[in-house]
């Protein structure tokens, strides 16, 4: 009771606050170009503005095709992505020599901005859906391969001898040692992960023509209409935060309730 | 049916400490033997040799006549702490070992509940591990070892990190559980007390020579209490070897 007491005020003055911003937000609208005119209309969004422009998409529906859309491809990329960065960090541990070599270079990598690699994807693959998804993969795979090759690693070697000593062979060893035991930095891992992808996947949506949040923000661009603009931003982040939210904390929470860490 | 070491020596190639320089040792079925002697003596390397876990540079382990090669469940080892698995229950960290084994569910769900119940544990069979005192996890450790009907049980310092009520009551619970089952155990201390406690037989590392020193019968009748006058002597007596061996 006293606890989700305690979680209800939270939430309460989480809203005020963001009330508060609007309202901020909204003042200094109106100040800054209806009174001073500091800004010219168009390079200022307002949350009217922004709420007006939600009506407009959500109307002719293309906010949600978009939203839509995005998501598919942020997901199937992100999905490809845990696949292959999995497999990948797990050879790099099996394998002293790829540990030694090609860790540094997935390292290096991983830090290139995902942009970068739009250039490459539209040569490849032209301006279509799997263009983007190139883009998403390369932006989190290797990060997801460097948590995972660190997951397994810091697996304590005391499970590992513990699992040997009552039987355990090599293949039990990964599949109820390993596994289990690096499943709270792995999920913390495929959470960053997931925040690379998504921002992957904005890069490769504006540079490129697909249907999409990325696209819709760049109309916004090419219609001078920063409210459409601003309001794809808030539903990025809203998205993100969505996603973290509702899949990434609540199953770290379990894992670690579990353990009690 | 015995344990056999011959000539065994272990040389690590970058550290000195820890070496063991060959140690002959015979070991025979429901002996309860404790190896004591300072840090540093080698005793923990002499358990990994036998457990398959380090391989000798020298000599030769042979269990039931067989050289032992790798880690295998006929020699499993309870640790001194933190070797249960925190995302399984109670039960299962119990059944871990048989499960590996691939024995029937029912099988496995018997023999965890029968030593469970031996260490007092039966009613938290399903708690998570991190809900039980560091007591109650080494009685969860212990019946999880006694699962495997191991040839012989190594324990490594299991009671070295409790406080001392806890690590006596427990001590008290193996002799006991010892009494009943006549597990063949061989048992790492560093505690004299401990060792005049539990064994049969007390193999005193040399930590200067990296070797046995000595090896004394234990001749008190069972169960054993600290306060005897024969207990005091005979405790006065190793710790006196130990401490000698020290000195040298």
């Amino acid at each position: 009771m006293k606890k989700s007491q305690i979680k209800n005020t939270k939430w309460i003055s989480e809203v005020i606050f963001l009330c508060g911003v609007l309202i901020l937000w909204q003042l200094l609208y109106v100040l800054g170009v209806d009174i001073l005119s500091l800004w010219k209309p168009y390079a200022m969004p307002s949350p009217a503005g922004v709420l007006k422009s939600l009506c407009a998409l959500l109307s002719d529906m293309s906010l949600l095709t978009a939203v839509g859309y995005s998501l598919l491809r942020g997901i199937s990329g992100y999905m490809i992505s845990i696949v292959t960065g999995c497999f990948l960090g797990f050879l790099m541990n099996h394998f002293p020599y790829l540990r030694q070599n090609l860790r540094p270079v997935v390292m290096g990598i991983q830090t290139l901005p995902s942009v970068c690699w739009v250039p490459f994807s539209i040569l490849w693959f032209g301006l279509t859906q799997q263009a983007i998804i190139f883009v998403v993969i390369m932006g989190s795979a290797f990060s997801i391969a460097i948590a995972a090759d660190n997951a397994i690693r810091n697996v304590p070697v005391i499970y590992k001898k513990a699992a040997l000593t009552m039987g355990a062979d090599s293949k039990q060893i990964y599949r109820e040692i390993i596994l289990p035991a690096s499943l709270p930095e792995l999920i913390s891992g495929l959470k960053q992960g997931w925040s690379f992808a998504w921002r992957a996947l904005m890069s490769g949506e504006v540079m490129t023509t697909c249907i999409g949040l990325g696209q819709t923000l760049i109309e916004g661009r090419n219609l001078a209409d920063i409210n459409q603009v601003m309001l794809v931003m808030i539903v990025i982040v809203l998205i993100g935060i969505l996603i973290d939210q509702i899949i990434f904390s609540k199953l770290e929470r379990h894992v670690y309730q579990k353990r009690g860490l | 049916m015995s344990l056999v070491l011959k000539n065994v020596s272990k040389i690590f190639e970058d550290s000195k400490e820890d070496v063991l320089y060959r140690i002959n040792l015979e070991i025979k079925k429901g002996e309860f033997v404790c190896v004591v002697g300072k840090s540093g003596c080698g005793k923990s390397t002499l358990l990994n040799l036998i457990a398959g876990l380090e391989k000798p540079t020298e000599g030769e382990i042979l269990l039931n006549g067989n050289p032992v090669t790798a880690p295998g469940s006929d020699r499993t080892v309870m640790f001194q702490e933190h070797a249960l698995f925190p995302w399984l229950s109670v039960v299962q960290n119990v059944k871990f070992g048989m499960k590996m084994a691939r024995v029937s569910p029912k099988e496995q769900e018997e023999k965890a509940m029968k030593y469970l119940q031996m260490v007092g544990l039966a009613e938290y069979k399903d708690h998570a591990i991190h809900q039980l005192s560091g007591g109650m996890r080494q009685r969860v450790a212990l019946a999880r070892a006694m699962t495997m009907d191991s040839a012989i049980l190594l324990m490594d310092e299991p009671f070295s990190a409790l406080d001392k009520q806890t690590s006596n009551r427990l001590r008290s619970e193996l002799q006991d559980m010892w009494l009943r089952t006549r597990q063949t155990i061989l048992f790492i201390t560093h505690s004299v007390e401990e060792a005049v406690y539990l064994a049969d037989r007390i193999v005193i590392m040399s930590p200067s020579a990296h070797s046995i020193a000595n090896i004394v019968p234990v001749e008190l009748e069972r169960p054993r209490h600290v306060y005897d006058a024969e207990f005091v002597e005979y405790r006065r007596k190793i710790l006196k070897e130990v401490e000698g061996n020290q000195e040298k």
